[in-house]
């Protein structure tokens, strides 16, 4: 029965794709200097598995690479090669490698194929020197040598796979074929475990099998045989020393080398990250269908209530519903990280191209963001960083030529902020001279060389199509597509770009994005009989005011005093014109909340509870509405508005001015 | 979308049973004070009794507020107040119509509230008549055609430019606040 494998092909590419990423970020936490054995696993693993994808898919050049990394890397593991700069550079070359490979693969690409030959070159030029230089072994587990190294005379495996080993696809009969392969083989069974015929099910294995393999064939190899199921059985490998070597050490021999096994086993059912591919169409539909069950759930509570014996039931049911349309709800988001991740890899390697020293530092990695507004943002990030890494920060000897510390920084923030998710890239480095671009742009004919243009104004101009400040064009930036097109690829995510710089000292670029998709932790608030929510990060506290704490400025403005500060009321119910239960300011609530650096009271008439929404657009079948940033959808399948903090200030600031005039 | 249905909602397919004749268009005919309007049956969505909405404020009158559709949020719109006919209470009869309405920046779902929904009719093409110029009395931009079917006037609207002459007067509206 043929299979057809190439419906697989796609998985595959995912699949490795994500392995190399998890090999770059392990890679270059080496880098850093903690030699962890846990990160060489991860990483050890996922080359193990490109390379097992990529034979079964007939991708041998692939398979031949990987075999090399990995070789390299299970020498890292064992601790018989030392963790080196050169090695991890090298290494991380050649995970560029296997993804170009791979790449080529998948969209049927031509392939520098001298580079990858240059870096198979030094990969096993790196791996000779090892067989070579076994005389050097680094760490204190140099002895193991003999136990796990390629002079063994043989091997003593014992191999009792677990019951449901047939299940999962996997022939015990077709791994002693394989390792027939390496060299002779003498299998003996154990049918201990075997039960009487009655209770016997053929599709569960009761055997366990003592094998002998004699030959010299190295220990990896044998664990490639047994890796596809090394959790699904319990596995022994030990050396059959030769007599002479196994005077000096007979012992310690065998526990390391099933210690080393056992470890192994552990460490990687940690690491199957347990996840499936779904697609996102799915998870959507999902949500909306938890939601109609909400509403359900709720109707029934409703008529439920006069029947005793249900209450609990729907009060059980109740909780299930939630829980269940929290987790669902939590399935489209994706901690910031998995865009982060990839910088310090761009950031060493950058700064090592451009000889300058520089110094990465996130924070925030955990703030949550849709998918699809991750995968957009992706790009647009990569072009900002190389800005500042190419631009921004200078060489380390003008740094110290200007009384700066010889490193440069660049930072890497994500919060969230007046109901935006914030992307912040910040650097120490020079600035922007506001000069040369203003010559450039006039240069251009972007604008007219009579205007007087504000700071931000000219700042601003960085983002017109066109103009590139860099001196020379280099492979990073200075290519003229840059910032106009990372503005409209956040615009289109209605989102925006804003610069801020200061000759000498750095430049700040502030990436918002809007909240559409994304979750949001939410104050309910009521006014009137509406509820609306406001976003818990804008608030600051809710507070109830006494008479005398009351100013009004002007005999208009109305002001409350907390601790020394004067502090502006806007009334929720004025703007929205709706019929408060409270229009006394002292017997409603203020919630004190925060705008673009400003603090503000906004009036309501009291506080519910808190909760998580998915934020809705109104845009999707609306419109734009001031003072609205969006809308949720409530446990009881109504819906209730989040409130725009700063579109709020600026509505009322405008109220404020119209009444003055009508008073006027 | 279409997945569940809530028990007082009438579903109409989309491609379904009730299609496109090969000679004429089928229209969902509705009811509003006592005149007799009619959209293209391809765009209706789904048909539904009234149920409270969540209020917008800083939105015009005729925008009632947004509703949940299985979890999609979906402006509501009056149209006796679009059309600035007298104001009713809401009967049982009061029915939203949930339609789908295309513009530049792709599809949108709209719900209308009208007295009640009548029929659904064939129209042929050839029975659709112009729309006569009122002047500046009546505008009459969204109105495709009057078809007579059984000696009533049906007013045809085109639901693309109903709504988006909507947005128009919104602005409007807002900027004579």
């Amino acid at each position: 029965m043929a299979i057809d494998i190439s419906q697989f092909l796609q998985t595959f590419y995912e699949e490795s794709f994500e392995g190399l990423d998890i090999m770059e970020s392990g890679l270059l936490s080496l880098d850093s200097g903690s030699a962890d054995s846990e990160v060489i696993n991860d990483i050890f693993r996922a080359a193990h598995s490109i390379k097992g994808g990529s034979g079964t898919f007939g991708l041998n050049a692939v398979a031949n690479f990987t075999h090399i990394l990995e070789s390299l890397l299970d020498e890292m593991r064992d601790g018989r090669r030392q963790v080196t700069k050169e090695g991890v550079n090298l290494l991380l070359e050649s995970v560029d490698c296997l993804r170009e490979m791979l790449t080529a693969a998948k969209e049927n690409q031509e392939l520098d194929t001298q580079r990858i030959a240059d870096v198979h070159g030094r990969l096993e030029a790196m791996w000779g020197k090892s067989e070579e230089g076994a005389s050097t072994p680094v760490t204190a587990t140099d002895n193991s040598n003999t136990s796990t190294g390629q002079n063994a005379d043989g091997w003593t495996i014992k191999f009792s796979p677990f019951p449901y080993i047939l299940k999962t696809g996997n022939e015990p009969a077709r791994m002693f074929k394989e390792l027939r392969e390496l060299g002779e083989l003498t299998v003996a069974v154990n049918t201990d475990k075997v039960p009487d015929f009655p209770e016997l099910d053929p599709d569960e294995c009761f055997l366990a099998w003592t094998l002998t393999l004699d030959g010299n064939i190295e220990r990896a190899a044998i664990e490639d045989v047994f890796s596809w199921i090394e959790e699904d059985c319990d596995l022994e490998i030990t050396p059959i020393v030769s007599r002479s070597e196994s005077d000096n050490q007979p012992a310690a021999n065998t526990p390391a080398a099933t210690g080393a096994a056992t470890a192994r086993t552990g460490g990687s059912s940690s690491s199957e990250s347990a996840s499936i591919r779904v697609g996102i169409d799915k998870v959507d539909s999902v949500i909306n269908l938890v939601g109609e069950l909400v509403i359900t759930q709720s109707m029934l509570s409703t008529t439920g209530s006069a029947y005793p014996m249900l209450q609990a039931g729907l009060a059980q049911l109740e909780r299930n519903t939630r829980e269940l349309q929290e987790q669902v709800m939590r399935m489209r988001m994706l901690p910031v990280s998995f865009v982060f991740n990839r910088f310090p890899r761009l950031v060493h390697d950058i700064s090592e191209k451009l000889g300058k020293k520089i110094e990465l530092k996130m924070s925030g990695e955990q703030t949550e963001l849709d998918k699809t507004v991750i995968e957009k943002v992706t790009d647009p990030l990569v072009h900002l960083i190389r800005n500042s890494l190419d631009h921004g920060i200078e060489m380390p000897e003008d740094r110290l030529a200007a009384g700066k510390p010889e490193t440069g920084t660049v930072w890497l923030d994500a919060y969230h902020k007046g109901g935006n998710i914030i992307i912040e890239v910040r650097d120490d480095g020079k600035g922007i001279d506001k000069a040369v671009i203003l010559e450039k742009a006039i240069e251009r004919g972007l604008v007219d060389a009579n205007t007087h243009l504000e700071d931000n104004q000219i700042l601003d101009l960085i983002f017109q199509p066109g103009l590139s400040t860099a001196k020379e064009v280099s492979d990073l930036s200075g290519r003229g597509v840059g910032m106009d097109v990372v503005r409209r690829n956040m615009e289109s995510l209605g989102g925006n770009v804003e610069i801020r710089s200061t000759m000498g000292e750095g430049s700040t670029l502030t990436v918002r994005l809007p909240l559409t998709l994304a979750i949001l932790d939410g104050q309910t608030i009521e006014v009137g009989n509406e509820n609306y929510i406001v976003p818990l990060i804008s608030i600051i506290e809710s507070t109830q005011i006494k008479p005398e704490m009351l100013n009004y400025v002007a005999g208009k403005g109305e002001t409350f005093m907390l601790r020394d500060e004067y502090i502006p009321v806007i009334r929720l119910h004025e703007i929205f014109e709706s019929k408060p239960r409270h229009t006394d300011i002292t017997k409603g609530l203020l919630v004190v909340v925060e705008a673009e650096g400003k603090k503000t009271g906004l009036f309501v008439d009291d506080l519910l509870g808190q909760q998580q929404v998915v934020i809705k657009s109104l845009e999707t079948n609306y419109k734009k509405v001031d003072g609205v940033s969006g809308a949720t959808i409530l446990g009881d399948g109504s819906i209730a508005l989040i409130l725009d903090v700063p579109g709020l200030v600026r509505l009322s600031q405008e109220n404020r001015t119209d009444r003055l005039k009508l008073s006027a | 979308m279409a997945t569940a249905a809530s028990t007082e909602a009438m579903q109409l397919g989309q491609d379904g049973t009730l299609g496109q004749d090969d000679d004429g268009v089928q229209f969902l005919s509705f009811i509003l004070a006592d005149e007799y309007y009619g959209i293209d049956i391809l765009r209706v969505q789904e048909i539904k009794g009234w149920t409270p909405v969540t209020r917008v404020p800083q939105t015009p009158e005729h925008m009632k507020g947004v509703l949940n559709l299985r979890g999609t949020v979906v402006p509501i719109i009056d149209m006796r107040m679009r059309f600035s006919l007298e104001e009713v209470e809401y009967t049982p009869l009061t029915v939203v119509i949930v339609m789908t309405v295309k513009s530049d920046s792709g599809e949108r779902l709209v719900g209308i509230v009208v007295d009640a929904v009548s029929d659904v009719l064939n129209v042929g093409k050839d029975d659709i008549k112009p729309t006569p110029d009122f002047g500046d009395t009546v505008s009459t931009d969204f109105i495709n055609g009057l078809a007579s079917v059984d000696d009533k006037m049906v007013m045809l609207l085109d639901a693309d430019k109903l709504f988006n002459v909507e947005e128009l007067a919104t602005e409007e509206t807002l900027e004579q606040e």
